[in-house]
Formats: C-alpha cells, structure tokens, sequence
C-alpha cells in the first residue's frame, strides 16, 4: 500500500468511479432526463412568449441544474457507505481529502459533464441568443464543479442517515446561491450585451477555494458520520 | 485563570457555575432592558421622517446583530469542540442553535413590520434581508442536521462542522447577494437616512442590544444546563442531583 503514490491512487479511485457509473448508465442518465424536464417544464407554465422565456432562461437553466445536481449527490458516497469501501478508505495511507478529490471529480465527470453538453440544446429551446448560450456552458464549466465540491460536505455529512435526502437540499441549497448568482448574471448581462469578466472571475475564484477546501471539509465530514 | 477554563470545562462544574450565575445574567438583563425600553418607545423623539414607527428599531437591529453574534459564537465554540474534544464547548454551539434562529427570526419578521409603513410592502428583495434569509436557513439547517443524527456527540460535531462551513460561507453570500442586488436594482432604500444617529437613540439602542446579548447569555447557559443533565444522566452526580430534587 505504501509503495502506492497518492496521485496513483486518485487515479485508480478516479477509474474506479468511472467504471462502476458506465455499469449503471441508468443512473447517469435519470438527472439529465431530470434536468430536461423540469426546464422544459417551464415554458409550458409561463406560455410561450420568446421575449419572457429569454429573461428567464438562464435562471431556469441553473435552478434546474442546481436541482439535478442536488438529485445526483445522494449516491456519491452511498453504496461505497453501505459495502463498507468507504471505511477503508478512511484506513488507507493516503490522505482522505485526495480521494474525496477523486470521488468528487468522478462525480462531476459522471452528472456535471452531460448538463453542459445538453445545456445548448435547453439554451435554443428558451430561446437564448447564441453569444448567451456560450456564456451559460463557461459558467455551467465553472459552477457545477463548485456544486459537487460543496454537496460532497454536505452528503459526506448526511450518508449514515435514513432521511438523508431531504436534510441533504436542506444544507446545501443555502450554500449554492453565490454561485447561483454569478452564474445567471454573466448569462443574463451577456445578453443584454454588456461584455463581462468579473462574474467569471469570480466564478473561477470560488472553485478554485471550493476545490482546496471543501475535500478537507468533506473527509472531516466523513471521520464524524463514519465514527 | 487555565486551570479556571479546565476546571469550567468539566460538566459538573459547569453546571454549578452556571447555575449560579444565571440569575444574574437575568437581572443584568432586565436591568438594561427596562431603560432600554423606556428611553426607546417613550422618551426619545419620534423620527422627522418616519414618526414613531422607526421605533421598532430597538428590537430590529439588535436581533439582526445577534443573529450573526450567535451564529459565529456557534461556530468558533463548535470548532473548539472539534479541535480540543471539549464537550462543553459542543454543548454551548448546539445550544445556541436555535436561539440564534429565533434572533435571526425576529429580525426578519420586525424588519418586515417595519418595511410596510416605511417601503409600502412587506418584502422586497434586499441584499440585507436575503442574506439574513439566508442566514436563517442555515440555522435551519444546522438544528436539522442535529436532530437527524442519533448519537448526541457525532450529531453536534456533524453540525459543528456544518457551522464552520457555513461560516466560510456567509461572507460570500452577504457579498453576492449585495452585488446582485445592485447590479440589477442600483440602491433602493437605505435603512438610515442620516449618516449618523443622534444620542437619544443611540443610547437606547445600545442598552437594548446589551439586554440581548445578556438575554442570549442565560438562554444559552439555560439550555446548555439541561443538555449537560440530559448527555451526563448516567453519572453518579446527575443520578445524586436527582435524587436530591426528588
């Protein structure tokens, strides 16, 4: 075990991740049809009115993908949680926050990476311009990493309870509306033509501190729910 | 003055030096509040703009400063708790849980009353009040995350840590919020017409902050008694304690 660097074992972790969500692709795919659905959802409450759909769009695209987010976390660490693989993690030489690190980027790989990807498509159906659309994939890049780095303390805290679900939304929504912010108004002052760089920078400020602290945070988490 | 800390830290102690010094805290309490309130709602003057109804103020703005008060006096206590292994200290950051949530409670309630004489509406989208929001639903989410969890000790360093996450964040927050709120809006109402407030209401308003933080003090002391009787009920001293009462 000592012979194993700790970035191998991130990578080993990492394709280990992986290679468990490929086996159930369906899980992959119920908070993408999720995320589709609430957003197209939208349109059909408010009618169809281009001009009203365009101011809400990028507020409705990341409410909803907030809320997928929020849907896909539950099972970050469950089913290592309920097979025991987490507490030898926890035993393992290795820091606990690189391979929290190494969970949380497989987690976003698995359920961030495809809402960018269908996030155009949502974008052209609210009918956002498409110097917007561009906008809301670079703020969907920095913002959902953010979101499974601060859900991951969040799940890492509720794992071991029955009701963990709806305790989960109940931390962590409060804490996503910065990135909320910023995300929708860098898409919304795009649109309306005013050429921004401070909301991304300080999108990109905070994964960048979510990223050096929320693993500490989260395998602090993960000593307490598993002692 | 350590080995008083050492000797505070131990249940027992604790609950006798608590004891003890509650019903002073109480009377330290009424005592401020008394004038507080008499110099607030009877002998300062009736605002030029606002009338009497900027009176509401006395409770307003110290439950708002409470609120953030307790909030980081439940952190930093919750982050001793988990650093040292004091107990004590685990027990006065869950404690404090839901008095601050009250606070934070009152503040946005008494913010509200008040925004319906002065903005004509109950609710606008502030950068104050949706961070105090805010504020409250990570409260909320603390107390929940500590009545989910069975075990006592892991539930209040669970939220211990959930404190100190929050914490981390609630700067963030208050900053984003402030920015979004004027980025789309451009300043709307400020709370404070002049710069500066003059002395007949400032001093109640300190006495009335003074009478909630010694408020807060014996609650708190309260509630960490019954929770120390409550985690030590198998102890000898609980059981002798009890026996005694009975």
């Amino acid at each position: 075990m000592n012979s194993l660097s700790s970035s191998r074992a991130f990578g080993l972790l990492l394709r280990r991740d992986l290679l468990l969500a490929f086996r159930r692709r369906s899980e992959i795919a119920n908070p993408l049809i999720f995320f589709v659905l609430i957003t197209s959802l939208f349109p059909l409450g408010i009618g169809a009115d281009a001009g009203v759909l365009r101011s809400i769009a990028p507020g409705v695209i990341w409410v909803a993908a907030l809320l997928a987010s929020l849907l896909s976390l539950d099972g970050m660490f469950r089913s290592d949680f309920e097979d025991g693989s987490l507490e030898q993690f926890m035993l393992s030489a290795h820091p606990v926050s690189i391979l929290v690190m190494a969970k949380v980027f497989a987690h976003w790989l698995v359920t961030g990476v495809p809402l960018l990807a269908v996030s155009p498509l949502l974008g052209v159906l609210l009918s956002i311009p498409a110097e917007g659309i561009g906008m809301l994939m670079l703020t969907l890049l920095l913002g959902t990493p953010v979101l499974s780095l601060i859900g991951a303390v969040g799940v890492a805290l509720t794992v071991g309870l029955r009701q963990g679900g709806v305790i989960l939304s109940l931390l962590v929504l409060p804490l996503y509306v910065p990135v909320l912010i910023f995300a929708t108004d860098a898409v919304g002052t795009t649109v309306a033509g005013i050429p921004i760089t401070a909301q991304l920078y300080i999108l990109a400020a905070m994964l960048v501190l979510a990223i050096s602290l929320a693993p500490l945070a989260t395998a602090a988490s993960l000593r307490v729910s598993l002692s | 003055m350590i080995h008083f800390f050492h000797q505070l830290s131990s249940p027992r102690y604790f609950y006798d030096v608590a004891g003890r010094l509650i019903p002073w805290l109480v009377f330290a309490c009424v005592l401020c509040m008394i004038p507080g309130l008499y110099l607030g709602l009877v002998e300062a003057p009736p605002d030029y703009q606002q009338g009497d109804s900027y009176r509401i103020i006395f409770i307003h703005v110290p439950a708002a400063w409470m609120s953030l008060f307790i909030y980081m006096v439940m952190a930093v206590s919750g982050a001793i708790g988990l650093i040292w292994r004091i107990k004590l200290a685990e027990v006065i950051s869950i404690a404090s849980a839901p008095i601050g949530a009250s606070f934070t409670f009152l503040a946005l309630a008494t913010g509200s009353l008040w925004g319906k004489p002065m903005w004509g509406t109950w609710w606008v989208w502030d950068a104050r009040l949706t961070s105090e929001l805010l504020l409250l639903f990570l409260y909320l989410g603390v107390m929940a995350l500590y009545n989910a969890i069975e075990d006592r000790r892991t539930a209040a360093r669970a939220a211990a840590i959930l404190a100190i996450v929050g914490v981390v964040n609630i700067p963030i927050i208050h900053y984003s919020v402030e920015w979004w709120n004027t980025l789309h809006q451009g300043p709307t109402v400020t709370k404070l017409d002049k710069p500066s407030i003059h002395l007949s209401m400032l001093i109640p308003l300190l006495l009335m902050a003074a009478a909630f933080k010694l408020y807060y003090a014996f609650l708190v002391l309260m509630r960490a008694r019954c929770e120390v009787l409550r985690r030590e009920k198998n102890s000898r001293w609980v059981k002798s304690l009890v026996g005694e009462a009975t």
